[in-house]
């Protein structure tokens, strides 16, 4: 009994060692695995890798890599973050940040550039390739003519022009005295009318069970915008106007997608002859597993098959490499599809 | 809300735990309309024999409950990959959510781990860098606490008005599980900190490579390396299978994924927390680094998805409480939009930094309601309101709003979500 007292208070102290003890514990990291991962930049330029980019090559990149969802002068497109213009909105309605009007230290486009773009095919970018659409940035932004080159040895020099606008969270001082009370309970107003209705600008999104409810009551009112819109099933036949409408809708898809003549492989396949061929067939280009096992069940890309592919990538093909949300408009999804019959195979 | 049903609310106080007696004098029990099919007729659970054991491996809610989702306000954001979906409170109670039920906040989707293939490192101002597998992270001593994650965001549409008609909506950027897990200062302590080391940088292994600084202090004091929420792995929308636990602070510095951990002398000023999680205030200025969480509450019942539908008579108002700065002692309600308020009852753990549960019973006369719940803090806080709020930031600031929410409830019972004077 005491033995196993005496064990038990030894293991104990192991267990919680003074703070200069280590357990020993992990094992340590090598040289070449911190380069790999440690791949942060700070404002004072700590971290940034050797190499430079300019504006004129930036532009090129961005447009290949960035235009599809911040639109080809940063403006955005949909709700994807705008990255230029908006200076002096800070104190209005409505204001415009981005990287000009508001934030405050170039690294930190590097840095997100470098770790987290272009979405879905992350850290595919090189180091002079994020030098480069960095330095068109600050072009997109007017901080820089279209000559500059941005470099590590220049980039400390740049400095955006919201950066004294940022300061110390101050809550404590300001705001913690004038909350810190004890709230009147009783008879505290007189009246109390009501300033603001959500019911007023519905933007709520329903579930099915009440847009039902509210479809089939007598007096029900058109649902907001925001109401899922009914997918109304697609239309074989191509017409010309579909086809225009397709070209427009497969912006979405070009940053990835190459289509028509000489067009060759990019982050994704090229898309010659894909509808009503058998997938997979693109030469040279490196399908998902996901998508082999897809091509190996026999999967031909029907306007059907394309139709539920585009609606819903990773339901359809859970593991597929497309890093695309899908696209939710059932007209839009068949302009496409007719777009890219009118491509037959090269 | 009229003062007739004021003065019946203040002679139930008074009448004290006379509850059923004041039911009963309200009115007479209904009556059936004849026998109850319910009880009278036999239904298939109670003749059928049901599945066994091995039907259900890992158990899931009755089909009965399939209503009970995260939900997504599609219009929020350009897609669903980054992007957040809600928490729905108003079916939950307690404090703890379900593991399924956690709303999910993500910039580069769900990041699907292999636990084998998962690294910790520790790098930057220390003695020595490291690195741990899941394997190692487990022979370091194990904790367990009950602390909310709520995103800064969270009722951040609701800063020029009432926008959204639901308290999922409205305040569902939350959730409230047990962790276990290791006390970052452990690990920190094995690397061992230089001197100048004075903030870390959690990074996650996902495809956005999250990142935010966190001052040292904080670091060494409660932060968590978790990797079981509610006695179980982590769910891979959380994080599995890791993720960094930085109690009553902003979740977006809840890092999941996370695969480092680096020491420096000064803060990085990475994309989370200059582009995003700054807050702007009138005149351009914007805060930096805002990571407490200030004190909130919010009815979760009634409100607009759960309207009130037993009519007049007995009921039970109930809602969530938390503070980034420490407990919950008293939360106050009013049910006549904040003419009088009444001390709600508070019920199960209070914990640091964790949600409370309050309720508020009443016998309701069926005329409307204008609800409304403010939140008292261990530091003597009191939630404001959205005006009081809005003086000292304006309505552009996004993050942050602690402000108190209110109900109104119509003669049937159904909820909006409104703004009064």
């Amino acid at each position: 009994m005491s033995r196993f007292l005496e064990a038990t208070l030894a293991l104990s102290l192991v267990a919680t060692p003074a703070a200069a003890d280590r357990l020993g514990l992990g094992r340590p990291a090598l040289t070449e695995e911190i380069a790999a991962w440690d791949i942060d930049v700070r404002p004072d330029g700590q971290g940034l890798p050797e190499g430079r980019g300019d504006v004129m090559t930036g532009e090129g990149l961005y447009i290949d890599n960035c235009a599809v969802c911040h639109g080809d002068f940063g403006e955005a497109v949909g709700r994807w973050p705008v990255l230029a213009g908006g200076q002096g909105t800070l104190n209005h309605e409505d204001p415009n940040k981005t990287i000009g009007s508001y934030w405050p230290y170039l690294s930190t486009v590097y840095d997100y550039v470098h770790r987290a773009m272009p979405f879905g095919n992350a850290q595919s970018l090189s180091d002079d390739d994020v030098y480069a659409i960095t330095a068109y940035l600050l072009y997109l932004n007017d901080l820089v003519e279209d000559d500059f080159e941005l470099s590590r040895e220049n980039f400390a020099e740049v400095r955006l022009p919201n950066e004294e606008n940022f300061f110390m969270d101050d809550r404590d001082e300001v705001e913690l005295p004038a909350f810190t009370r004890e709230p009147c309970m009783e008879n505290c107003k007189e009246t109390v009318e009501i300033t603001a209705r959500a019911a007023v600008i519905d933007v709520t999104p329903e579930d099915t069970a009440a847009r039902e409810r509210r479809a089939a009551a007598p007096t029900a009112e058109p649902a907001a915008e925001v109401a899922a819109a009914t997918p109304e099933p697609a239309v074989p036949a191509v017409s010309p106007e579909q086809v225009a409408a397709g070209e427009k809708a497969f912006r979405a898809c070009q940053a990835c997608h190459k289509v028509g003549e000489g067009a060759k492989n990019g982050t994704g396949p090229a898309l010659n002859g894909v509808v009503g061929h058998a997938a997979g067939k693109a030469e040279g280009f490196k399908y998902s597993k996901a998508m082999a096992e897809k091509v190996e069940t026999g999967l031909v890309w029907t306007p059907e098959a394309l139709d539920a592919f585009l609606a819903d990538p990773r339901g359809f093909m859970k593991g597929t490499r497309m890093a695309y949300g899908g696209m939710k408009d059932a007209d839009q999804r068949a302009a496409v599809i007719a777009y890219l019959s009118t491509f037959a195979e090269d | 809300m009229t003062d007739r049903s004021g003065a019946s609310r203040r002679d139930f106080l008074r009448a004290g735990l006379a509850g059923s007696a004041a039911a009963l004098a309200s009115g007479t029990l209904a009556r059936a309309a004849g026998p109850d099919p319910a009880i009278t007729e036999l239904q298939p659970w109670m003749t059928e024999l049901g599945e066994g054991v091995d039907a259900r491996p890992y158990g899931k809610p009755s089909q009965f409950e399939a209503h009970v989702v995260r939900r997504n306000v599609a219009w929020l954001t350009a897609d669903p990959i980054s992007s957040v979906n809600f928490t729905p409170l108003h079916e939950l109670d307690g404090i703890l959510t379900p593991n399924g039920l956690c709303f999910e906040r993500h910039h580069a989707g769900i990041a699907e781990i292999d636990p084998a293939k998962h690294r910790l490192m520790i790098n930057g101002l220390v003695d020595t860098p490291l690195v741990f597998t899941m394997a190692d992270l487990m022979r370091f001593p194990r904790e367990n606490r009950v602390y909310f994650l709520e995103c800064a965001a969270n009722s951040g549409m609701e800063w020029r008005g009432a926008q959204l008609n639901g308290c999922q909506y409205t305040h569902g950027m939350i959730h409230n599980v047990m962790y276990t897990g290791v006390r970052l200062k452990h690990l920190l302590d094995e690397a061992g900190v230089r001197t100048n080391g004075k903030w870390i940088l959690p990074e996650g292994g996902d495809a956005s490579g999250m990142t935010r600084s966190i001052p040292i202090e904080k670091a060494m004091d409660d932060c968590l390396v978790a990797f079981k929420m509610n006695g179980e792995a982590l769910r891979p929308e959380q994080g599995y299978p890791l993720r960094l636990v930085v109690p009553g602070w902003e979740g977006n510095m809840w890092v999941k994924w996370l695969r480092r951990i680096e020491v420096g002398d000064e803060p990085w000023h990475h994309r989370e927390e200059t582009s995003k999680y700054t807050d702007l205030l009138e005149g351009g200025k914007a805060r930096r680094f805002t990571w407490v969480m200030d004190a909130k509450s919010v009815i979760t019942n009634p409100s607009p998805q759960a309207p009130i539908t037993h009519g007049r008579g007995r009921t039970v108002l109930t809602g969530v409480a938390w503070s980034g700065r420490g407990t919950i002692p008293r939360v106050d309600v009013t049910i006549d939009g904040g003419k009088n308020w009444y001390q709600a009852r508070m019920d199960g753990p209070s914990l640091d930094k964790s949600m409370h549960r309050f309720y508020f019973e009443f016998d309701w006369d069926g005329s409307p309601l204008l609800l409304q719940s403010r939140a008292h803090d261990s530091t003597g806080y009191v939630q404001p309101t959205k005006d009081e709020l809005r003086a000292f930031r304006g309505v552009e600031s996004i993050y942050h709003n602690n402000g108190i929410q209110t109900w109104y409830v119509n003669e049937k019972g159904e909820a909006e979500n409104v703004e009064i004077s």
